[in-house]
């Protein structure tokens, strides 16, 4: 994608992206999510450990952190104040046509910019999806070494390579999510203040646009 | 129609479930064939691991310690470090480690099993056996368990008599081929061969000799007194050889 004047993509009239309860939804995420990896760097490695110590109080941070991690989705689902993070959540989920070349063409440094891209484009797609992936597998992992009284030793020692290997892909996820954020200025205002330019839906997420105006 | 509105395009592929079924489906095989996968990397990563440092420490799977410490940091030992043997014994000891080395060594090659789950296999383990410093101490009559404590002031450990007395239970001073490291508990420590990773209590410096088990400090936690691999804290499998 083309670097875009973030100033001219600010202004103007402004539309509603993320309702409060999305944002909550998203900070409060991220949140156990960043504890969760600072607490998971002070059980796993060494320079870190030896900084920090205290592993008996550092497990149970993480343990209880990553009980609790999925509770602001969940909760954000669950009652009238969820319905734009459930329409988000099915905007996510459908792929419509253009997603897939979005993805290959910016995969070859493409311009996208005829494609009409809805709400979300391909990547901010696969990057929500992975991360609820994400967060199933290291809760299925994290649960089988936590209550070890029902499985093989194997599945425990399989427990903590797949919880291991997953902590370091999503790392690199979460610098990525984080580095984009940080490249795309408006796509980082819209999570805190909720708001983007009619400008900015127009060239990034033109379908999106077109069916707010067609109106509900 | 030409244009629908996104959340109602129910015939676009439902993509993001799949990403997320399949990484569940991932993580369950993970679980269940990652011990032989991850025996697998551990055998390719050897070269690089066996140093015992570096990033390929920081690599699943391969044959790494995890480093444990429950307080602040590394303790360090004191310059004037003794290991000291005492209660119900005819003759406290006050060794230093050069006393230890004196003594005949035993020599393991053998895994280190944690509870977690976590394990790595032949590890070099010089050390005393831990009977033969009681022999040495001579225990009194009415003695039953031992009560080990860390220098770090917080880790203890427990092991009856009869356990204390296997042969492939030694209070080590060299491991991974040179003195134990502050990080793995050196000076000393003890090495329980048959039993999970917490009873081989780091940075050893008081073994007190009493008459009643008294649990460790990760037994406070809710781990099994008796830890031996494999019969243990509800865990089935093969005790590793």
């Amino acid at each position: 994608m083309a670097t875009p004047s973030p100033e001219g993509e600010t202004r103007g009239e402004q539309l509603s992206r993320f309702d409060p309860v999305e944002r909550l939804a998203h900070w409060l995420t991220a949140l156990f999510f960043i504890t969760l990896i600072l607490t998971g760097a002070a059980l796993y490695v060494p320079a870190v450990i030896g900084f920090v110590g205290r592993r008996g109080l550092v497990e149970r941070i993480h343990v209880d952190v990553g009980l609790a991690l999925p509770l602001p989705l969940m909760v954000s689902l669950a009652g009238s104040w969820g319905k734009g993070l459930r329409a988000d959540l099915r905007r996510i989920n459908r792929w419509i046509p253009g997603d897939r070349q979005w993805l290959r063409l910016t995969f070859r440094r493409q311009s996208t910019s005829h494609l009409k891209i809805g709400k979300f484009n391909a990547g901010q797609k696969l990057n929500a999806a992975i991360t609820g992936g994400v967060m199933l597998v290291m809760l299925m992992t994290g649960a089988v070494m936590h209550w070890p009284y029902y499985w093989p030793l194997s599945w425990r020692t399989g427990a903590t390579f797949m919880h291991d290997v997953v902590a370091i892909f999503f790392l690199a996820l979460v610098i990525g999510h984080i580095g984009m954020a940080l490249a795309h200025p408006p796509a980082l205002r819209s999570i805190v203040t909720g708001k983007v330019s009619r400008a900015w839906a127009k060239r990034h997420a033109p379908r999106w646009l077109e069916d707010l105006e067609a109106g509900p | 129609m030409e244009r629908m509105a996104e959340p109602e395009s129910r015939k676009a592929t439902p993509v993001g479930r799949r990403v997320v079924l399949g990484m569940l489906g991932l993580g369950v095989a993970g679980v269940i064939f990652g011990d032989p996968v991850s025996r697998g990397i551990g055998d390719i990563l050897q070269p690089l691991t066996s140093g015992d440092s570096g990033l390929a420490s920081l690599v699943p799977g391969a044959d790494n310690f995890q480093i444990y410490t429950v307080v602040s940091g590394y303790p360090t030992a004191p310059p004037d470090y003794r290991l000291t043997v005492d209660g119900m014994v005819e003759h406290p000891l006050s060794l230093t480690v050069a006393d230890l080395e004196a003594m005949p060594a035993t020599k393991l090659v053998k895994p280190f099993q944690c509870v977690t789950g976590w394990r790595v296999p032949d590890v070099h383990w010089t050390g005393v056996r831990l009977g033969h410093l009681l022999d040495e101490a001579g225990v009194t009559n009415g003695a039953t368990a031992l009560h080990f404590k860390s220098f770090d002031g917080t880790y203890t450990e427990s092991l009856t008599l009869d356990q204390a007395g296997l042969s492939d239970v030694i209070v080590a001073y060299q491991m991974l081929g040179g003195p134990v490291t502050r990080e793995h508990g050196g000076p000393v420590r003890l090495y329980v061969a048959p039993m999970y990773g917490y009873k081989s209590i780091k940075w050893l410096s008081t073994i007190s000799v009493v008459n009643q088990v008294e649990p460790g400090y990760w037994e406070d936690d809710g781990y099994a007194v008796d830890a031996w691999i494999g019969r243990s804290n509800g865990l089935s499998g093969d005790p590793v050889s």
